[in-house]
């Protein structure tokens, strides 16, 4: 356990070395939050509200989902298939620790880094000029921490799937560039999953994507209330689980079969 | 001249090396169709809640996006400098570049180049005639003239602003996530600029100047008046910003220092 708590922490203090250029990243940010109020606010009109969010909700619920974003969000999928395709992969594997659990806290040292320099100055900033709603509840904000724990495991998953797969088939850009896609589009970020007409949403519950972002903006703009917050929370818990079992038996095959194209 | 055969040269190669991950190249055209329907998909369920955005209707929004999508397949097949910093950079990948005999950025635009996004330029027409004929537009002897015209400068500006952002890492070698938070301000340059307040839309028209690449070239074809004089800027907006850049680049190269091993 102690040296994957190292890792967070040697990749945190990485982090913490380049921190400066995460200045310029709050203004971009604060720029983005902007043009997304003004353009909600045109989508609204004259209208009250859409789909039982009101046009300050929605605000709240786009400001949270990229703050949330930029905790859970990694890039281990692009690291694991640069290492596959350099063979510092193989070095990787004779090493005394599980490789995807390293992957995994590495990626964790990231968000919590990010947690602390993007997003909680980014959001106190944009709350300063538009008009947000926070929560008075200390209910709903340890909801929401819960919640963003586990979207940062089931998009983590979801990226050592697609890290993977670099091993079957060595080149992996277009796969993990329509993952990232598939997940901007399906986990909420860019539109609340209950704007999407009855058809798409059912079809949505099928998938991990939407317990990404969708969940836990919900729960912060209280979008959510009572019950409906303990139900999303058990799906997440329970996607999480679900998805170690695919990735286990990926990581199983890819070990079989691999491959050390170069190093 | 030099130059071109270099670039030939360069995409006879790059052909090679992606007929041999075949499915990885369908992948990666499937992956950018999919792209733009996100988009289209996001303005449909917009429509879908409301008629008019302050005064545009849903197929005038969807011929803007069509529109974007032409120099944006442009850009986004010649000027993938988005991970510069963590490629060239971080790695000292720079040093190999600065040895070459050619200009340091058209080298790195060579070795960057992603041919299978100029299949953008198709799915983009595809979208503005589909909306055009729905919106009953006509097209004049011009039109296709000032289309290209409009489209050069579209690119020329998304290019301008990626290469100078991708010029800070001469200066700073610590990674920024600024670029992919970027693409997403891009996005706002596709919507009427007015439903902005004053400085979002100061920013997208002289700071970012995202909207060249989107609504002000095409109220032009959409005879929106009031926005021609915007519309004819687009070209000179174009070649200013990537002139810009290049200058910016040219100062920065010299610069750098060289990290990695």
């Amino acid at each position: 356990m102690g040296k994957y708590i190292e890792m967070i922490r040697i990749r945190f203090l990485m982090m913490l070395a380049y921190r400066t250029n995460y200045y310029s990243g709050i203004i971009i940010y604060s720029i983005n939050i902007a043009a997304y109020y003004f353009l909600w606010s045109a989508i609204y009109g004259a209208k009250e509200d859409i789909q039982g969010l009101s046009v300050i909700q929605m605000t709240t619920y786009i400001a949270v989902a990229w703050m949330a974003r930029a905790f859970y969000f990694n890039n281990i999928d692009r690291e694991i298939a640069l290492e596959i395709k350099e063979g510092k992969v193989a070095v990787e594997l004779i090493r005394p620790y599980h490789y995807l659990n390293m992957k995994t806290m590495a990626a964790l040292g990231e968000g919590i880094f990010r947690l602390f320099f993007f997003s909680v100055p980014g959001m106190f900033l944009v709350s300063l000029v538009f008009p947000l709603q926070f929560s008075a509840n200390p209910a709903t904000w340890g909801f929401f921490g819960i919640s963003i724990l586990f979207s940062f495991v089931i998009n983590t998953q979801i990226n050592l799937m697609t890290g993977i797969f670099t091993f079957f088939i060595f080149n992996n850009d277009g796969l993990m560039r329509a993952k990232r896609v598939v997940i901007d589009l399906f986990s909420g970020l860019i539109l609340p999953i209950s704007f999407y007409p009855g058809w798409a949403q059912s079809g949505m519950e099928w998938f991990p994507f939407m317990y990404i972002s969708y969940v836990p903006s919900m729960i912060f703009s209280e979008g959510f209330v009572g019950q409906q917050v303990w139900n999303a929370l058990m799906m997440q818990g329970l996607w999480c689980l679900l998805l170690l079992v695919p990735i286990q038996v990926l990581w199983v095959l890819a070990k079989k079969q691999m491959v050390i194209q170069g190093g | 001249m030099n130059h071109l055969s270099i670039f030939v040269q360069y995409v006879g190669q790059y052909i090679k090396t992606r007929l041999t991950y075949r499915s990885d190249m369908v992948v990666e055209i499937m992956s950018d169709l999919l792209f733009q329907a996100v988009n289209l998909i996001f303005i449909l369920v917009v429509f879908g809640h409301t008629n008019l955005l302050s005064g545009w209707s849903k197929d005038e929004i969807i011929f803007i996006y069509g529109f974007f999508l032409v120099p944006f397949a442009l850009f986004s097949t010649f000027f993938n400098i988005w991970d510069f910093n963590e490629r060239y950079i971080v790695k000292g990948e720079l040093d190999r570049i600065l040895t070459r005999p050619i200009h340091s950025l058209f080298q790195v635009i060579l070795e960057r180049m992603e041919l299978e996004s100029m299949f953008g330029v198709v799915t983009g027409l595809a979208v503005m005639f589909y909306a055009g004929s729905n919106l009953g537009l006509t097209i004049s002897w011009y039109d296709p003239l000032l289309f290209i015209l409009f489209v050069l400068g579209g690119a020329l500006v998304y290019a301008g602003i990626f290469i100078s952002l991708a010029t800070i890492s001469f200066w700073s070698d610590s990674r920024t996530d600024i670029m992919p938070m970027m693409y997403n301000i891009g996005n706002f340059g596709r919507y009427p600029v007015d439903i902005y307040n004053q400085i979002i839309r100061y920013v997208l028209t002289w700071i970012l100047p995202f909207a060249f690449v989107g609504v002000y070239p095409a109220a032009f074809f959409l005879d929106k008046t009031e926005w021609y004089g915007y519309a004819y800027l687009t070209p000179v907006m174009g070649i200013f910003f990537f002139s810009l850049s290049i200058f910016l680049w040219n100062i920065g190269v010299t610069k750098y220092r060289g990290a990695g091993s």
